[in-house]
């Protein structure tokens, strides 16, 4: 059993078909990449397995750790292990990095029925990850991604996925925005993460973060479905010859 | 116990007195309904002097002249004013407890409940408390230490036997009976409140604070503050509340004068939590509140509120700025829910020249509920150089609620400079989803976006206060979404 198994998945949003019978599988301790063209279904993807509301699933199943989570609440879909990386993270004005973590921290352990997290524990866990993604203190401090650069943002993402222990780990195009030294950083914070049980899908445009983190898997994603999987090589054969050659013949007419 | 040669006194005292006592004095309650007896009784039973209880007829005899304000945005049922007690003392209030100990265990209870146990807030906080509940104070701390400094922290009630000429010389300066119908009403029947004395150059130490709560049925409370900071002087004073469920609306109408004299300082803080009626409103508390201050030459008053509870809040602290450099601050959160309304905003009376305000307005809508800023800005002729601040800004969760700003400006000064910001958002699905996909639920995180929007005012609540008003921003919201 996968841990992310997708079946024939078909999504709208406001009555306009966007996934159109994907399907994809993502193994525990496996990195999957999936490429795709502006408009193909990549963060209609990553919306729909976080369960993001305003998107109908009119047929198809998500499965996470072999249950049916297509009609889960999205907290609910975050406390069983879902992250996801978002590729514009949003501006909370007032509230401090910190107090935001915390709270998801807490909010999590609560639905484990565990006890909220111990001040020292959770400042040693913080402090350590931000030295590791070269964050300084100060950001930590600062209200949620308020003023912060492309670059901040995106490692305050990586922050929080290493803090709160995730599973299943969705990047959405981690790289937009991101200079190649602040890339860097934020692709080794992920590297830190890949374990056994962990899965990951790391959704870009480009081969440079697939240099970075080295996926197990890439599939292309054209019109709404998944229409070529492959190994590594896949990603640099797409680079050289774009994406022509992967989009059907019925789309684009 | 009231003396009867108190009542004596009392009698022949008043000239306009001619309906006598129909109340049997040693009760505990007086009469439902609103007369001149009520108001002698309610002076009897305080032992207040000759000048008290004039000061309260005229006052009463003023407002029967007038009628309430329209110009609010706010609607309710007529109030009748004959269908309410004006005066209720707790069980066995004998001479008063003399500390803690003495205190009925029921009513230490009640605190706890509320989630305020006086006793480690004593202890731990180092906050003198003069508690009142329904009417009378029944506990004050920290008297003795703060009375060797020359500190005065006591109940009015008692400040007006014990302290005439200062209650003489500033009650009804700041507020006097006349400013408006429920100020007048108060002034006639206002049973107790805290009255603070700091003197000259003293920096008050501790922070002081008064819980009022209102536990009679249907008894009407009208508080009444006066804080004096005379020339240099410097104190805090936080004053909360919480009430537990009604059935029947309780009319609350309190008034607070403050007096910075020269070089003085003095900040306000309220945390407000008072019963809001169920979902329709029923059974909330109306609360209509008149609160100024005056500051003279370079003194400076804060305002600070955080306003949760209520079915209907009317409230504008103000402030009058009338000596030089002299400068005024209003930080508000305000959150309404269900069918709650709040019109409520602030006055800075620019007189003095060089003169400075800053006015900080976080208005949250929730639910059907109703919520206005109202705001006056006026800029006087002598005010060369004033300089006023303000921003306003509204948040609305939910499509049935409503918000609205109303900022008067009069400026009859052009040296002076005034600046008005205001916005109206909403809580974005995007932050909705961003806290949801990161585990929190719903409620937890409108509560966390809310108290982001809120912070730049609950970081001006003293600490402890700031813990309370987070925890009420989350709890007022309860029920706000889905």
């Amino acid at each position: 059993m996968a841990l992310l198994e997708i079946e024939n998945l078909h999504a709208s949003i406001d009555d306009k078909p966007i996934l159109k019978g994907l399907t994809l599988a993502v193994e525990a301790g496996k990195v999957h990449a999936i490429m795709g063209p502006n408009g193909s279904g990549k963060s209609t993807l990553s919306a729909v397995i976080a369960g993001r509301p305003g998107y109908r699933i009119t047929e198809g199943t998500i499965r996470y750790r072999g249950e049916d989570i297509t009609g889960m609440d999205p907290e609910k879909r975050a406390q069983a292990g879902i992250f996801l990386s978002f590729q514009h993270p949003v501006e909370i004005p007032g509230v401090a990095f910190t107090t935001f973590l915390k709270s998801a921290i807490n909010a999590q352990r609560k639905a484990r029925g565990e006890g909220e997290i111990e001040i020292t524990e959770f400042l040693k866990k913080i402090k350590q990850a931000a030295r590791d993604l070269e964050i300084p203190d100060a950001m930590l401090k600062r209200a949620l991604n308020t003023g912060f650069s492309g670059g901040e943002k995106k490692r305050a993402e990586v922050l929080q996925m290493t803090v709160l222990e995730p599973t299943l780990m969705i990047l959405d195009e981690l790289d937009s925005g991101l200079d190649i030294d602040a890339l860097r950083i934020a692709a080794e914070g992920v590297n830190r993460l890949r374990s056994p049980e962990r899965g990951f899908l790391c959704i870009t445009h480009y081969q440079r973060l697939l240099d970075l983190i080295v996926p197990d898997v890439v599939h292309i994603l054209v019109d709404g479905r998944i229409q070529r999987t492959g190994d590594p090589s896949l990603a640099l054969e797409l680079e050289e010859r774009g994406y022509g050659d992967f989009i059907p013949a019925q789309a684009g007419q | 116990m009231v003396k009867q040669e108190t009542i004596e006194t009392v009698r022949e005292a008043t000239e306009a007195y001619k309906y006598g006592f129909v109340t049997d004095i040693e009760s505990d309650m007086a009469p439902k309904g609103l007369n001149e007896d009520t108001i002698r009784f309610i002076s009897a039973k305080k032992e207040e002097p000759e000048w008290m209880l004039a000061w309260r007829l005229k006052a009463y005899r003023y407002w029967l002249g007038q009628t309430e304000p329209t110009w609010a945005n706010i609607s309710h049922a007529p109030i009748d004013y004959q269908d309410s007690y004006y005066y209720a003392a707790p069980k066995n209030p004998a001479d008063g407890p003399k500390s803690l100990d003495e205190v009925d265990p029921q009513l230490i209870e009640t605190y706890n409940k509320l989630g305020i146990p006086l006793k480690e807030q004593e202890i731990l906080a180092g906050v003198a408390i003069d508690a009142v509940f329904d009417s009378v104070s029944v506990a004050t701390t920290y008297k003795k230490q703060l009375g060797e400094l020359g500190i005065i922290f006591c109940p009015i009630s008692e400040a007006i036997r014990n302290h005439p000429e200062l209650v003489q010389k500033y009650l009804g300066t700041v507020v006097p009976y006349t400013d408006n119908f429920f100020a007048a009403l108060n002034c006639a029947v206002f049973t107790d409140g805290s009255f603070v004395y700091i003197p000259k150059g003293l920096k008050c130490p501790m922070e002081l604070s008064t819980y009022f709560r209102i536990n009679e049925r249907n008894t009407g409370q009208f508080e009444r503050t006066l804080i004096i900071a005379d020339e240099g002087a410097e104190v805090s004073y936080l004053e909360g509340c919480t009430a537990p469920q009604r059935d029947e609306n309780q009319l609350h109408a309190a008034v607070v004068e403050l007096v910075a004299l020269k070089g003085s300082r003095i900040k306000y803080s309220t945390v407000q939590n008072w019963y809001p009626g169920d979902e329709n409103g029923v059974g909330g508390i109306y609360n209509f509140v008149t609160k100024r201050g005056i500051c003279k030459e370079n003194a400076h008053i804060s305002w600070s509120q955080v306003e949760t509870g209520s079915a209907i809040t009317w409230k504008y602290p103000s402030c009058v700025l009338q000596g030089d450099g002299s400068s005024g601050e209003f930080y508000s959160v305000a959150i309404t829910n269900n069918a709650q309304q709040a019109d409520t905003g602030t006055k800075m009376i620019h007189i003095g020249k060089n003169t400075t305000s800053r006015i900080v307005s976080k208005g949250i809508s929730a639910g059907k509920s109703n919520q206005t800023y109202r705001g006056l800005v006026k800029m006087l002729p002598g005010a060369d150089g004033a300089r006023n601040y303000t921003q306003c800004d509204s948040l609305l969760i939910g499509d049935r609620c409503g918000a609205h700003t109303v900022p008067y400006i009069e400026n009859r000064n052009p040296a002076a400079s005034i600046e008005h910001e205001a916005t109206t958002s909403r809580i974005s699905d995007d932050q909705l989803f961003y806290c949801l996909q990161r585990g929190l639920g719903t409620e937890e995180a409108i509560a966390l976006i809310v108290n982001g929007f809120c912070k730049e005012v609950l970081q001006t609540l003293p600490m402890e206060f700031a813990v309370e008003a987070q925890k009420l921003v989350s709890v007022s919201l309860e029920g706000s979404v889905g």
